[in-house]
């Protein structure tokens, strides 16, 4: 059922953003991946997900805000059921854990993650600063691959603040993997893997 | 139309498709043992996509009318999501293109099927043409305002209402022709895509003098030509599943032949202007869904308008 399901959103999705998909010195295998992208919209993580091959969907999980997809009905049986989602909290408090301690015990030793490292979404025409927790994670994991990946258009399809999206063919583009460096710094880091995405964005 | 399927004139029809796939099929295959390369490949890439289409085609002919009104449906979609992703819209466009793709879409092909032919031929030019800017205005982005309601309204024509003439011949009334009418459509379409075919391979056969270098660079004075004049004659030789006599054959199938090179022309400046080659990729060889209707968009309104004024 939850893979019907799975195969019916990504139908929809492709109904409506279409299933472009470009790879750019990339090979999807089974390895232990973290896949960040530029985030303009809800769907973002749905057509990245729909952009793998069918076996690595399976273990591959999106991270979501917790404030928005652990509610109940609809977008609980979604997010948790269907497509796996590790959630954390947008406004951390301090009782909370950790989402790093969280992103890395949802990733275990065989799951993927797809990120937004921006934080929130933009309007689609720049891609705001990353925040820290991609680095903290390349850190923590070293032996995961850092995958960039374009989102093109999607914000056209679902913009922020709209609730009904309209058809409009978007692409995914996933760029070579990426390593933290052994003497790179954060800022450094997080720059050079800002800039991968900018540059899928002329495929 | 059911019985469509048991006469004799139609089998003929379909068999005269099947045997053209064929021979193109074994052609390229020839072609591909002597000589290798890009152009081969896409050859046979487009081959195997006419035998997709082609099918696609004819299994909507053979449910009857509601199928020919899915697939042309299904075809306008396809085509305006092309066309808007090539067009620059902003977000406050977003309301009015839910209408236009959910609601006036839908209801111009729910009207083919009703046979409402009063309200079918105003519903796009008039009150979607009044609604668009409106709502557009509505959303308070006066930037580039005229262009924007503009292209939309454009879209829409060329995309939805254009394309949904061609299913609208099914609700003609041609004294003599009753049930038949899914010939006058599969005339169309088989004749305009030919004349599309008979172009590129006369052009490439002889073509040197190009129509317009600057919107597209493969349209030549000879593949005009030859490729109107090829496909107008098998158009008359088709006479006998049309309600017109073969003078009359032969006249629509040169307004059609030439209203699908004016379509093709004209659709490509448009790609030229937004600087893509296709207007997308989803049929092997084709490019987008929009690459391969933009003749019919514009032969289908001129055909069925000839058709309902002089034989209904």
């Amino acid at each position: 059922m939850r893979t019907f399901v799975a195969k019916g959103v990504v139908g929809i999705a492709r109904l409506l953003a279409g299933g472009n998909v470009r790879r750019v010195g990339f090979t999807p295998d089974e390895r232990q991946r973290i896949y960040f992208a530029n985030h303009a919209s809800h769907l973002d993580f749905v057509l990245v997900w729909a952009a793998l091959p069918a076996r690595l969907r399976a273990m591959t999980r999106p991270v979501a805000a917790k404030d928005y997809w652990d509610r109940a009905g609809l977008r609980r049986y979604l997010g948790v059921k269907v497509f796996n989602a590790v959630l954390i909290e947008r406004t951390p408090t301090s009782t909370a854990p950790n989402p790093i301690d969280i992103l890395l015990d949802g990733l275990g030793d065989r799951h993927s993650l797809i990120i937004f490292p921006e934080g929130t979404r933009g309007d689609g025409s720049t891609i705001a600063p990353f925040k820290s927790g991609l680095y903290r994670l390349g850190k923590a994991r070293p032996d995961v691959e850092l995958v960039p990946a374009y989102i093109s258009n999607l914000n056209r399809v679902l913009p922020k603040g709209e609730f009904v999206p309209v058809p409009m063919l978007a692409s995914v583009s996933f760029g070579e993997p990426m390593h933290i460096g052994e003497d790179e710094d954060k800022s450094a880091f997080l720059d050079r893997a800002r800039n991968a995405i900018l540059e899928l964005r002329q495929w | 139309m059911v019985n469509m399927i048991h006469d004799r004139q139609t089998l003929m029809l379909f068999g005269g498709v099947l045997a053209l796939l064929l021979v193109a099929t074994i052609v390229g295959q020839l072609i591909k043992l002597r000589k290798r390369g890009d152009v081969v490949d896409n050859l046979n890439a487009r081959i195997r996509a006419w035998w997709v289409m082609s099918a696609v085609f004819a299994l909507s002919l053979l449910t009857g009318g509601l199928g020919s009104v899915i697939l042309f449906a299904a075809l306008s979609f396809f085509a305006l999501r092309e066309f808007i992703t090539l067009t620059p819209t902003r977000p406050a466009d977003h309301s009015a293109l839910f209408w236009v793709f959910f609601i006036i879409t839908p209801l111009q092909y729910y009207l083919v099927g009703a046979a409402w032919y009063g309200f079918f031929s105003v519903l796009i030019p008039v009150y979607a043409f009044l609604f668009i800017p409106s709502r557009i205005a509505l959303s308070g982005d006066s930037t580039c305002f005229l262009e924007r309601s503009a292209k939309i309204q454009w879209g829409l024509m060329v995309c939805v209402y254009c394309v949904s003439h061609v299913p609208a011949l099914l609700m003609l009334e041609i004294p003599g022709y009753a049930g038949k009418n899914a010939r006058l459509l599969f005339f169309l379409v088989v004749i305009v895509q030919l004349s599309d075919v008979l172009q590129y391979v006369w052009g490439k056969l002889l073509g040197k003098h190009k129509i317009a270098p600057v919107i597209s660079p493969s349209k030549t004075w000879e593949g005009f030509i030859g490729g109107v004049l090829s496909a107008t004659l098998i158009g008359t030789a088709l006479w006998w599943a049309t309600p017109f006599t073969m003078w009359q054959t032969m006249g629509m199938a040169f307004i059609i032949t030439v209203m699908g090179f004016l379509g093709g022309l004209t659709m490509s400046a448009i790609k030229r202007d937004a600087g893509v080659k296709d207007w997308g990729s989803s049929i092997q060889g084709h490019g987008g869904v929009l690459d391969r209707i933009d003749s019919i968009c514009f032969a289908g309104p001129i055909f069925f308008h000839l058709t309902r004024y002089f034989f209904t």
